[in-house]
């Protein structure tokens, strides 16, 4: 489905594939799901968290960037239904999220992202942003991030 | 829970001392004023709970515990600004979500008793949050099939936040209810003060049920029994009694208020209204 929006849309959402998510810049907003249809007339977002302070920071780089890439003309919406959620977290972005030190969300066991261990604990249900939860690894003893399953 | 005393009209006679600007009469007024009526108290609900739980940022017990109440606390907010718009839009005069929450006064919020009351120490909040929060749950659960496309599209995403609210606060009253004999203590007296405040969650005014029979609110009466159950379900894993019932304290929806709530807007809106262009 998404090489066929590729194909229709290249162009846009290309641009939106460089556009970094301010909070966990590794990852993309089209990594991220919150993108939930593009072409060149309007792009329509969508927030990860009914108060995530970086929905206003997102709306205004996705406007810089299809600005500066020529797209002038481009309506961009926020949409609160359906509601985001993790499943649409992509399969590349789950893994720049393990290789940036984040435990993606998830099926089943939460695993270290350093070490891979599978012994992990929660220590805070609410981490450094609404999105994440703090867990500790209870091999290598590292404190680590969870992307909260939503 | 035994049941509590039936909400008689001669309570309200507070609130309508307060008329013409706090005390609101939805009878005669047209349907889009009914509506931003109603966007207000969702609104201020969260918004005031939101402004509460802010106090908290710093003084927590523990860094984690202040994580998880600023992390509450931008939640509700997110929800508030969300409703607000609405309600900015709705009325059609030009005001948006920031002017509705700095440049109104005490009378014309519509916020329940319950969330402007004071965050005591941590137990008086974790009860205040318990027992919002198990209600927003609920409420939410409803509101997810709300007529109003604004309401339904917050309900869906801040259902899922809210679970988490009313967890950590029920894991802390847990664990503090069935804690020392000091913590138990303190829970204790944090579930009194709170107490008088839940009969107006559930109370069905002349506006909730107009929303309520045209599909756009709740019927609160319909998730009472629910709520009953959540709430004790926890106060007896807590091994806390549930307080006497007591007398039922209404008008917050229509604008009376007890004296807390205007001290906290002092605080939430010096700023701008002290600087009225100030900008980020």
């Amino acid at each position: 489905m998404r090489a066929a929006r590729l194909q229709a849309n290249d162009g846009v959402w290309q641009v939106l594939e460089g556009v970094p998510d301010p909070e966990i810049p590794v990852v993309s907003v089209v990594d991220l799901g919150i993108v939930r249809s593009a072409d060149a007339d309007r792009v329509v977002l969508t927030p990860t968290y009914t108060g995530c302070p970086a929905t206003q920071v997102i709306e205004a780089d996705v406007r810089a960037a299809l600005d500066a890439a020529g797209y002038r003309n481009v309506r961009i919406e926020t949409i609160l239904s359906p509601a985001w959620t993790t499943k649409w977290i992509t399969p590349a972005g789950r893994e720049k999220l393990r290789a940036y030190g984040i435990s993606p969300p998830g099926q089943g066991a939460v695993s270290c992202p350093q070490c891979g261990s599978a012994s992990t604990e929660e220590i805070s249900r609410f981490g450094s942003t609404p999105c994440k939860a703090l867990w500790r690894c209870r091999d290598c003893a590292e404190p680590f991030d969870l992307f909260k399953c939503h | 829970m035994p049941a509590l005393p039936p909400i008689r009209p001669e309570d309200e006679r507070c609130a309508a001392k307060v008329r013409p600007h706090g005390a609101f009469d939805p009878r005669g007024e047209p349907e889009g004023g009914l509506l931003f009526e109603y966007l207000l108290r969702l609104g201020d609900d969260s918004l005031i709970l939101g402004q509460r739980l802010g106090e908290w940022c710093g003084h927590a017990p523990s860094v984690e515990v202040d994580l998880s109440l600023a992390n509450m606390a931008l939640d509700l907010i997110g929800q508030a600004t969300h409703f607000l718009n609405r309600a900015g839009e709705v009325e059609g005069k030009g005001r948006d979500g920031d002017r509705l929450a700095f440049h109104r006064d005490v009378l014309d919020y519509r916020n329940c008793w319950l969330v402007e009351q004071p965050n005591g120490d941590f137990a008086q909040t974790m009860a205040r949050q318990l027992l919002f929060s198990t209600f927003q749950k609920l409420l939410f659960a409803r509101l997810v099939s709300s007529a109003e496309p604004t309401i339904a599209g917050v309900a869906e995403k801040a259902v899922k936040e809210v679970t988490y609210h009313q967890e950590l606060a029920a894991e802390w009253v847990i664990r503090l209810g069935d804690g020392t004999e000091e913590s138990r203590r303190r829970m204790q007296d944090g579930l009194a003060w709170n107490w008088r405040f839940v009969p107006e969650l559930f109370e069905m005014d002349h506006l909730a049920s107009f929303m309520a029979d045209r599909g756009i609110g709740a019927d609160l009466a319909a998730i009472r029994s629910d709520y009953d159950a959540r709430i004790a379900a926890v106060l007896a894993e807590a091994k806390l009694e549930p307080p006497a019932d007591q007398r039922p304290i209404l008008g917050g929806r229509r604008g009376h208020h007890s004296e807390h709530l205007g001290h906290l807007l002092t605080a939430m809106q010096y700023l701008p209204r002290t600087y009225p262009d100030a900008v980020w």
